[in-house]
């Protein structure tokens, strides 16, 4: 029972060019949750090389001084 | 009965006989519109709907976090009526527009891009070096590119021989309205190019579009000249209007132009003065 309690940590990393800190233990998904964003309606690209597979999310750590980038489409011409 | 004949065979010849094909799909408009600059996105869809267009262009950028601006464009265009087509607007290197096309295409519609590298920030005009170069690693990759350039014949049949699906040269800088500044230049590439021809940037209103249209070249993408007119839908009404009206006229073939008067009316019959 207090084993298991452990104090959750942060860790800094870059998302769309500004720092923020995170649980250390949050994956791609927990992000995109947090941020209330829905993961179909966005790209991922994780340290320079995009995040294909939307279904991977879950699956892929975030980590110290990770850079993110979460685009979208915007109006354009 | 009569009417009705010359109903059905005015329909026939009033179409357009030619299917409009680029890289082997087929689109229902020959018009292409942007979705920027609109005061909001409520208006854009207003004036996309009433373009006719099926192709829509739309930026790539960062989702802002702190939701102080607009949602993406996924909130309000339905991706199953419209062909979102993703350009690679404000990039200036190729790595970066090669970046940015590579990104669109991970959204998962479709494997296209309207493929622009920006060579100076005044005139927005193309760096052709580094889009000929993105355009050789993206059709390589499997994109098709639609590669937004200026109106010089030599870039475009480069642009053509690196992979491009459909070249598209402007009639004037992006955002300017200054309608085709060069006829000969457009009238020449669509010439000589195997691959679709679509003027993109600086079509200002209506008549711009139809005089694009009457050089025979194969569409027209616009933004600015139907976002910033004073009521965009019903210049978005007018701009498919001009261009069915222009890609007709090209189609029908304009008379010859003279610069002596030849009367309309018959000069036999006329009464005893």
């Amino acid at each position: 029972m207090m084993a298991t309690s452990a104090v959750e940590r942060n860790v800094a990393l870059t998302i769309n060019g500004a720092r923020r800190e995170i649980p250390e233990t949050w994956s791609v998904a927990d992000l995109l949750v947090s941020l209330d964003l829905d993961p179909r309606l966005v790209v991922v690209e994780h340290n320079g090389g995009i995040l294909r597979d939307r279904e991977s999310f879950p699956r892929v750590p975030l980590a110290r001084n990770d850079v993110v980038e979460i685009v979208h489409f915007v109006g354009g011409g | 009965m009569a009417h009705a004949d010359v109903l059905s065979h005015e329909s026939a010849t009033h179409t357009d006989p030619q299917p409009f094909v680029i890289a082997g799909r087929e689109f229902r408009s020959r018009l292409m519109v942007g979705t920027g600059k609109y005061g909001s996105n409520a208006r854009m869809i207003e004036a996309v709907e009433a373009s006719g267009a099926e192709v829509v262009t739309v930026a790539v950028r960062r989702v802002d976090l702190d939701r102080s601006k607009d949602e993406g464009m996924l909130h309000h265009l339905d991706p199953s009526r419209y062909f979102l087509l993703a350009n690679t607007a404000g990039c200036y290197t190729a790595a970066e527009a090669i970046r940015y096309a590579r990104l669109a295409r991970a959204a998962g519609f479709n494997e296209w891009v309207k493929l622009e590298v920006i060579g100076d920030r005044e005139t927005l005009l193309p760096d052709t070096a580094g889009l000929l170069a993105a355009t050789r690693t993206l059709a390589d990759e499997g994109f098709k590119v639609m590669a937004y350039t200026n109106d010089d014949l030599i870039t475009a049949l480069r642009l053509e021989d690196a992979g491009a699906v459909a070249v598209m040269p402007l009639a004037s800088p992006i955002g300017s309205g200054l309608g085709m500044l060069n006829p000969y230049a457009i009238r020449t590439i669509k010439q000589r190019l195997t691959v679709p021809v679509i003027v993109d940037a600086g079509v200002g209103t209506a008549s711009d579009a139809c005089i694009v249209m009457e050089q025979g070249v194969d569409g027209i993408l616009m933004n600015t000249g139907i976002a910033a007119a004073s009521d965009p839908v019903r210049m978005a009404t007018a701009m498919r209007h001009a261009v069915e009206a222009g890609r007709l006229a090209y189609l029908a073939g304009r008379m010859p132009r003279r610069e002596v008067a030849v009367p309309s009316s018959p000069s036999a019959g006329m009464l005893d003065p």
